[in-house]
């Protein structure tokens, strides 16, 4: 099971067919203290870099973007009442939501960990 | 306020302290400002609790001198009150020494240019001038406005090479007193010249944050050494801009170019109070017809308190509904971290505006419950 990110700062987790989304450590950073997150009904279709998610921190909204294609089969309900879980465990109990993938091949396109480390540093 | 155009951003003389202290910096009116420290939620809520320090010198402090120099005392502020008046509602006339008021700056239809604290020096050497503070946004417009409108009878100094800071907070005056001896002794809006060493500073006891604390104006070079020794108080943190914004949506005040502008009157934004007896008994200021039928009738669209029922913030621009039908927009919305949910202000049609009305605030499309409430979301703690 391998985490992949993209320029967006999104991560996914592929488990067969279904990947588990989320944001990045260095976004929930960036973001600050996150009050409020929005995570996509089960069913919702979605292409790769549509908008899926919002996620709200004191000061601004912000689109969480789908990384790849696919279907949603589990919003993280648990955010709605403790949306600070994605500030205090971002890349774990923070995930926005499960997507049963439509195109494997998409995820060839993102970047590994070190990718991504070295992405952030700019 | 987001920067658009190319003109090279300018800094503080508090710059490089903020940098030391770790702050992010962003554009903000024409200036690199710290958006944040630590992080907005502790910085607001350290605010609340202790005693925190905010960089303001990017906003206009300024001084306006009526220029008949065989006039001193009373008749010298008399001077420059009638002049000054010509542009806002506030009696200023009947300002007394080291006192100051918040008033709006109007166009001819009575739409709000800007909105400004009038404070009437309390030094016998300084009747007859006017120190005032407008906001950094909208500085070169209203003082350009002041120059040509005045031109002749009144001279004007801007003040925004020195420091202007705010030091807000249940701990502000003790920190404070300790270096500024008086400043204690001063009350809600009054102002004193007060000493630190041999540093002249502007002391005043008002702000933007619900909170009692100062204003101080004060040369860049001692000010910088001021600043770094009342940072070094351990009840004393750096506050950034995002902090400064959600202090003050709690205690209800309004931004410029956000909660009111000049598409609205002060009776629209529910500054009425602004205006006192002896300026509605004259009419004499600009757009007084318009603004003094309001003032009777009520206006069409008026500013409220908006306290959403579920935690999904609201933000500026987001439209306002009733059963389906547009009845107003959001100015400033987020979420308030002392009352720890999200808060709003708008502007509704005068017939929804009673606290308790149900309204729908229409968040990325879908209907979300909301209530029109009274201001401020906090007890306010100012020093009466």
């Amino acid at each position: 099971m391998t985490m992949k990110f993209t320029e967006d700062h999104e991560w996914i987790r592929v488990d067969g067919d279904v990947a588990t989304v989320g944001i990045t450590k260095y976004a929930a950073e960036q973001l600050g203290d996150v009050v409020f997150v929005e995570v996509p009904e089960v069913g919702a279709s979605f292409s790769k870099g549509d908008d899926m998610a919002v996620v709200e921190s004191v000061k601004a909204a912000s689109d969480v973007y789908a990384p790849v294609g696919g279907e949603v089969t589990e919003g993280n309900a648990a955010l709605a009442d403790a949306p600070e879980t994605v500030n205090e465990d971002p890349e774990g109990a923070g995930w926005f939501a499960k997507l049963k993938l439509s195109d494997k091949s998409e995820l060839d396109g993102l970047m590994d960990a070190d990718a991504y480390a070295k992405f952030c540093e700019g | 306020m987001a920067d658009t155009d190319a003109t090279p951003l300018k800094r503080t003389a508090l710059y490089d302290v903020h940098v030391a202290h770790g702050a992010k910096i962003v554009p903000f009116a024409g200036y690199e400002m710290p958006v944040q420290f630590e992080g907005v939620k502790a910085e607001h809520l350290w605010t609340r609790s202790k005693a925190g320090l905010f960089d303001v010198s990017h906003m206009g402090p300024c001084f306006l001198t009526q220029n008949n120099r065989s006039l001193s005392g009373n008749e010298a502020h008399a001077a420059i009150a009638a002049i000054i008046e010509e542009l806002v509602p506030s009696n200023i006339a009947g300002l007394k020494p080291g006192q100051a008021r918040l008033t709006v700056l109007l166009n001819e239809e009575g739409g709000i240019l800007d909105d400004l604290i009038i404070t009437r020096p309390e030094v016998e050497d300084l009747q007859g001038t006017l120190y005032i503070v407008v906001n950094g946004a909208v500085k070169d417009q209203d003082w350009t406005l002041f120059e040509q409108t005045f031109e002749g009878r009144a001279t004007l100094r801007r003040h925004d090479h020195r420091i202007l800071f705010a030091l807000q907070g249940p701990e502000a005056v003790d920190v404070l007193a300790a270096y500024l001896p008086g400043s204690e002794a001063l009350s809600f809006m009054r102002s004193k010249r007060i000493f630190w060493n041999d540093v002249r500073c502007g002391v005043s006891r008002c702000g933007y944050t619900g909170e009692d604390g100062f204003e101080v104006l004060v040369d860049a070079e001692p000010g910088r050494e001021l600043v770094t020794a009342l940072l070094a108080d351990e009840r004393v943190k750096p506050i950034g801009l995002g902090a400064r914004d959600s202090l003050r949506l709690e205690a209800g005040l309004c931004l410029y170019g956000h909660d009111m502008d000049a598409s609205r009157t002060p009776i629209e934004a529910d500054l009425g109070w602004v205006i006192q007896k002896s300026r509605r008994e004259r009419a004499d200021f600009p757009g007084s017809e318009k603004i003094l039928e309001q003032y009777r009738k009520g206006a069409d669209e008026v500013r409220v308190g908006i306290q959403p029922l579920g935690r999904a913030p609201a933000r500026e621009g987001t439209e306002i509904e009733i059963r389906g039908e547009r009845v107003g927009v959001v100015t400033s919305g987020g979420f308030g971290p002392s009352v720890e949910k999200p808060i709003a202000m708008g502007y509704v049609a005068r017939k929804h505006t009673a606290p308790g009305t149900k309204i729908d605030l229409m968040i990325r499309g879908k209907a979300h419950e909301a209530e029109v409430c009274e201001l401020p979301f906090i007890q306010p703690n100012y020093k009466r």
